[in-house]
């Protein structure tokens, strides 16, 4: 199906292999994603999603393919990741938050060192710079209200509040993208709803989001699309009211129903 | 008359012609040994671990982390007391300054041993926090430097320090080649005295005090290490804003 002409793709994936050793984990994964964009990845464990997101931003270096965003093939050796990174937030299903770090300086953290120099460069000194990564950290942290928590350290957090803090990590550097992996699951189920929340408010903003999930009830709110990640390949696509009500691939029917 | 015997050994041992400050100056060539030797090892030591854990994470530096390994088999299979020859008679064969090859070569000595210290330190720390690290876009090195090495130090200072314990003990060899430490001093006085029985136990109960108050320090480090953030509240520095 083609694009309809309401904005170019913010990435775009061609044929998209990533192999360990004699396992090919992606077997030529194919998908264009729009900004603003919600897109849901589903499938069984070990199909490949999580290989799929870190390949998108290159904590994987994918085999074979391309993964063009804003313009640049990532897989392009000349090409400096990190600037690219920089435009992609992450979630991680185990948080990574920094354990020697306070809540607010794993937020300012990235920010402080990435545009630091630029900082210097315009005139500001760094007290002036520091302060305003201070003020944007404390926004994002009232926005997901755990103003409370800034100076303590994560270890003394539960899972949801450690999940909140690292998306609002992701969020400090202004991403164009983030990509979720799994980001409810490591949560006590008591847990799961305050991070869904946070998520569908960053939808609703039109953050353009990649989401490995289980939720299916997120997945039927808040997704533009659906994919089926099943043995290294998208084996099916579609908006949610068709792909959960008539889904067309026969793995896909049997995977629905073994959750459901 | 058998203690006053004793004692009058123990004068010629300790007191007699201010031989007690020989004692003390050998303990301070001892301390200065093992500390300049610990920082140097610590040094050696933390350079290859982390040359092998970028290499091992990002598959660079595949050159130094070779070194790295041969440095570590070469030094870990060799007797120091050769190490030490070699470094006074032949390498150094010039230079007269015997406390700083006795330390040079046993600041080499435990780079190999820090090497795997560091190695554990730096494995303990989470995988993740490197690839949240790069995730935000920071590089390998502002990652390293702001993420994965403080808190691989922080695992790494008790077994460091016990590194420094175990050298003022073991860099009592340096005596074989004439450097004037507290384990040489003994033998020295025993040459004007004719009596080993008071230097050897001075000596020997200097170390063993030496090395119980270190070993206390270690135990206090220990504890403080060991707490996790939340034991001291959870709260930075202890501030609550
Ligand atoms: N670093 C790795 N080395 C070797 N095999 C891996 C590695 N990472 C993932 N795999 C394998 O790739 C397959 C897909 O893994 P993954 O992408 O994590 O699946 P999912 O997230 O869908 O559960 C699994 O068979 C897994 O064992
Ligand atoms: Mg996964």
């Amino acid at each position: 199906m083609e694009n309809t002409n309401n904005g170019a793709p913010l990435i775009q994936v061609r044929n998209l292999k990533k192999a360990f050793g004699e396992l090919n984990v992606l077997d030529g994964v194919s998908i264009d994603i729009k900004k603003g964009e919600r897109v849901v990845v589903i499938g069984p464990s070990g199909s490949g999603k999580s290989t799929f997101l870190r390949c998108l931003n290159c904590l994987e270096s994918a085999t074979g393919g391309e993964i063009i965003f804003q313009g640049t093939n990532l897989l392009d050796p000349k090409v400096n990741i990190n600037l690219h990174r920089q435009h992609m937030g992450m979630v991680f299903q185990q948080f990574n938050l920094f354990n020697n770090k306070s809540v607010i300086e794993n937020i300012m953290l990235a920010p402080m060192t990435i545009y630091g120099k630029k900082a210097k460069q315009e005139g500001k000194s760094k007290k002036e710079f520091e302060a305003e990564c201070r003020e944007n950290a404390i926004s994002l942290l009232r926005r997901i209200g755990l103003e409370d928590k800034a100076d303590v350290y994560p270890s003394t957090l539960s899972g949801g509040q450690k999940q909140r803090v690292a998306i609002a990590r992701a969020l400090a550097m202004n991403p164009e993208v983030m990509l979720f992996d799994e980001p409810t699951s490591a949560l006590d189920p008591e847990m799961v709803g305050e991070v869904l929340e946070l998520m569908k408010e960053l939808a609703q903003e039109g953050m353009t989001m990649v989401v490995v999930t289980h939720e299916m009830g997120f997945a039927r709110e808040v997704a533009d699309r659906v994919l089926f990640m099943c043995d290294g390949v998208i084996a099916e696509e579609a908006e949610p009211e068709k792909f959960f009500t008539s889904p067309e691939n026969p793995r896909l029917r049997q995977f629905l129903q073994s959750i459901l | 008359m058998f203690f006053e015997n004793l004692w009058k050994r123990f004068a010629r041992a300790f007191i007699e012609q201010n031989r007690w400050q020989m004692y003390l100056e050998g303990l301070g060539n001892t301390l200065l040994i093992a500390l300049i030797a610990t920082v140097i090892g610590t040094t050696i030591g933390v350079i290859f671990a982390m040359t092998k854990y970028i290499n091992r994470k990002t598959g660079k530096l595949k050159i130094l982390s070779k070194i790295a390994d041969v440095y570590i088999t070469i030094i870990r299979g060799t007797p120091v007391v050769l190490q030490l020859m070699i470094l006074y008679f032949i390498v150094f064969s010039g230079w007269d300054n015997g406390i700083m090859i006795g330390a040079i070569t046993f600041g080499i000595n435990s780079g190999a041993y820090v090497a795997e210290i560091a190695r554990a330190g730096f494995e303990s720390v989470d995988d993740g926090q490197m690839e949240a690290g790069r995730s935000l876009g920071m590089s390998t090195a502002q990652t390293m430097w702001h993420i994965i090495i403080p808190q691989a130090v922080r695992n790494c200072l008790p077994p460091l320090f016990n590194e420094f314990i175990t050298l003022v003990k073991e860099t009592a060899i340096v005596g074989y080649v004439g450097i004037m430490d507290l384990g040489k001093i003994p033998g020295l006085i025993q040459s004007r005295t004719f009596d080993y029985l008071f230097p050897l136990l001075i000596a020997a109960i200097l170390y063993l005090a030496v090395v119980m108050v270190l070993t206390k320090i270690l135990h206090i480090l220990e504890k403080r290490f060991s707490k996790t953030d939340r034991d001291r509240g959870g709260v930075k520095n202890g501030k609550h804003k």
